[in-house]
């Protein structure tokens, strides 16, 4: 055995941006393994062209965005079809972003209502200019063809028989 | 329970960075600062702590409330860390409480930090954004300023709310922080600097917003017995809530208002609660609250206000949320003047001025939210408040509010989801 240890020097080095203190750029990323567990179904189908929410067995009430128990009483919940047309209840149009969203600014979000259902669904309009959103403006959902399997697989524009005013 | 009291409270200057400090060093720096003012507490009294810093992700460090306790010399005492979201500095408050009332410690340090210099602004959003479902909402265009313009517009439209009137939080918070040597942004704006500020979401711009900040606080809680042996001039804790709702806004049911003791039934007819408009959580977090202070009309029976504006938006609808006016009047309760200091001018007239003031520290919209730590200078503002002792800390008396009796502190999370409430008092 050779007496002297050596490691080996390698040339990555380190980006620095400041000496005192010393301040450098520490990277870091991951991915996960993500179930969406007793949630696929929705996301299943969206990738058919259709939104499930959730109806409550014993108290009837009606999830936009699903969950398989209900959030008022407790007991399971059961799938339905969504109607694929709402109103907007809310809305805004964001300039800026999550990092990860910053590429894709001005975006809209909104919250859609669905006639006889108890909670929203938070979504996108898209092809709407900023100004002329409204709460209460019919939208209607359209829905990726090649599914990416991510609640964005669905999206909302206005009707065509029904022009922004 | 046993009655609890605060005894001390430190703060570091709340800073967009503080790279020459790590985590350790500022919340060194700010508990150095409250046992200065409580010489005859030794730190061997100390039974233990909790500890509060939101995001693992700005740290990048598990654990970091054990290197603080380990840095401050308290170790092997108890101490755990409390984490929810914006609200936990008011979490890690009450935690602090709970250690004493239950008579499990006679002395609890409540220590809070974050760091979120650490990652650029829009990545820090990012960050903050995972605290949003992340099957449902973050995918969708995850930040938490789109998630509170939606809810402002939904108020805008139950309640006719207007921009200008969330814009005249932004000037009263910005301008009470000109006399806070501790806060991030002392401003002197105009209602039309606000609404000419860069546009982040619909309707709220730049300075609807409150920045990303470097900080720490600590809050020393006792009880009756040490308090009266090594404090001066004590503050009683005499009510504390918390209240909860569905992570996701989507979810929020709705049906009737929680009726606040001045309340009627009749007040709110066909207003379906709350909506995305109000948050119930910390309507359920002010009745605990007032309940257990014995407040039955709280716009008489408190003397001022901290309360988390994350959002100008979000003072109007929690001036609401606490029962200072009734639901549906929080723009014109700020129209009006009510919750500015008294004293200062804010270049706007103001024929309430003082009935209440809100944020006299300037709020997190000027003094600045480092999450962990928010929740605690809120404390350490009131209790300085109460204590009178306002220009000996900040240098001067502009934001000593005269004969203060009685404050409250609001700590809020999420869309509203983790809210608390909690009252102080003179004795
Ligand atoms: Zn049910």
């Amino acid at each position: 055995m050779p007496k002297e240890f050596k490691l080996p020097e390698t040339e990555e080095g380190t980006i620095l941006f400041n000496i005192d203190p010393i301040i450098i750029k520490d990277h870091y990323e991951i991915d996960y393994i993500h179930s969406y567990a007793q949630d696929s179904p929705f996301f299943a189908g969206l990738s058919k062209g259709k939104l499930l929410g959730s109806r409550c067995t014993a108290c009837n009430y009606k999830y936009a965005t699903p969950r398989s128990h209900c959030m008022q009483c407790g007991q399971k919940t059961e799938w339905f079809e969504l109607p694929l047309e709402g109103s907007v209840h809310t809305y805004t149009t964001c300039y800026f972003g999550s990092e990860a969203f910053l590429k894709e600014t001005p975006f809209t979000l909104i919250l859609v209502e669905f006639p006889g259902v108890d909670t929203f669904l938070l979504s996108r309009l898209v092809g709407a200019r900023p100004e002329e959103v409204r709460i209460g403006m019919p939208v209607k959902a359209r829905f990726l063809r090649l599914s990416k399997f991510r609640a964005t697989d669905v999206y909302f524009v206005l009707p065509e028989e029904a022009p922004a005013r | 329970m046993r009655p609890v009291y605060m005894i001390s409270g430190g703060i570091t200057k709340f800073k967009k960075a503080h790279p020459d400090k790590d985590f350790r060093l500022m919340v060194k720096e700010a508990f150095d600062n409250a046992m200065a003012d409580v010489p005859h507490l030794k730190a061997d009294m100390i039974d233990g702590s909790v500890g509060s810093y939101f995001s693992d992700h700005f740290t990048r460090q598990l654990k970091a409330a054990s290197m603080v306790q380990d840095y401050l010399g308290l170790c092997p005492r108890p101490s755990k860390r409390v984490e929810g979201g914006g609200a936990t500095g008011g979490l890690c408050f009450q935690a602090a409480w709970e250690a004493i009332a239950s008579g499990r410690m006679k002395v609890c340090l409540a220590f809070g930090f974050e760091t979120m210099s650490r990652v650029s602004t829009w990545k820090g959003n990012e960050f903050i954004a995972h605290a949003s479902d992340t099957n449902f909402d973050y995918p969708v265009g995850g930040f938490y300023t789109g998630y509170y313009a939606m809810m402002v517009r939904r108020h805008m439209h139950e309640f006719g709310t207007t921009v200008e009137q969330m814009a005249m939080v932004s000037i009263k918070n910005h301008k009470n922080a000109f006399y806070n040597p501790y806060a991030q942004s002392p401003m002197e704006l105009t209602i039309k600097d606000v609404r000419q500020s860069p546009m982040v979401a619909t309707p709220l711009t730049m300075l609807d917003i409150c920045q990303m900040s470097d900080g720490a606080a600590v809050a020393i809680l006792a009880s009756e017995e040490v308090a009266k042996k090594v404090c001066p001039r004590p503050v009683k804790v005499t009510g504390v809530g918390c209240g909860t709702d569905s992570m996701r806004m989507a979810d929020r049911p709705r049906g009737n208002v929680i009726l606040l003791p001045h309340e009627k039934e009749e007040d709110y007819k066909g207003l379906r609660y709350p909506g995305v408009h109000s948050f119930r959580g910390g309507r359920m977090a002010a009745k605990l609250a007032y309940e257990m202070a014995g407040i039955k009309n709280p716009i008489e029976e408190l003397d001022f206000i901290e309360l988390h504006d994350a959002y100008t938006s979000s003072e109007i609808q929690t001036c609401e949320d606490l029962g200072l006016c009734r639901y549906g009047e929080g723009g014109r309760f700020v129209e009006e003047g009510n919750p500015f200091m008294p004293g200062i001018d804010y270049g706007l007239k103001l024929r309430k001025q003082g009935k209440i003031p809100v944020n006299p520290s300037g709020g997190l919209l000027a003094f600045g939210h480092p999450v962990g730590a928010t929740g605690l200078m809120q404390a350490v503002m009131a209790f300085w408040q109460l204590q009178g002792t306002i220009e000996k800390h900040l240098g001067n008396d502009r934001l000593q509010i005269k004969d203060a009796k009685r404050g409250l502190i609001h700590s809020h999370a999420g869309t509203g989801t983790y809210i608390t409430v909690s009252i102080l008092e003179s004795i």
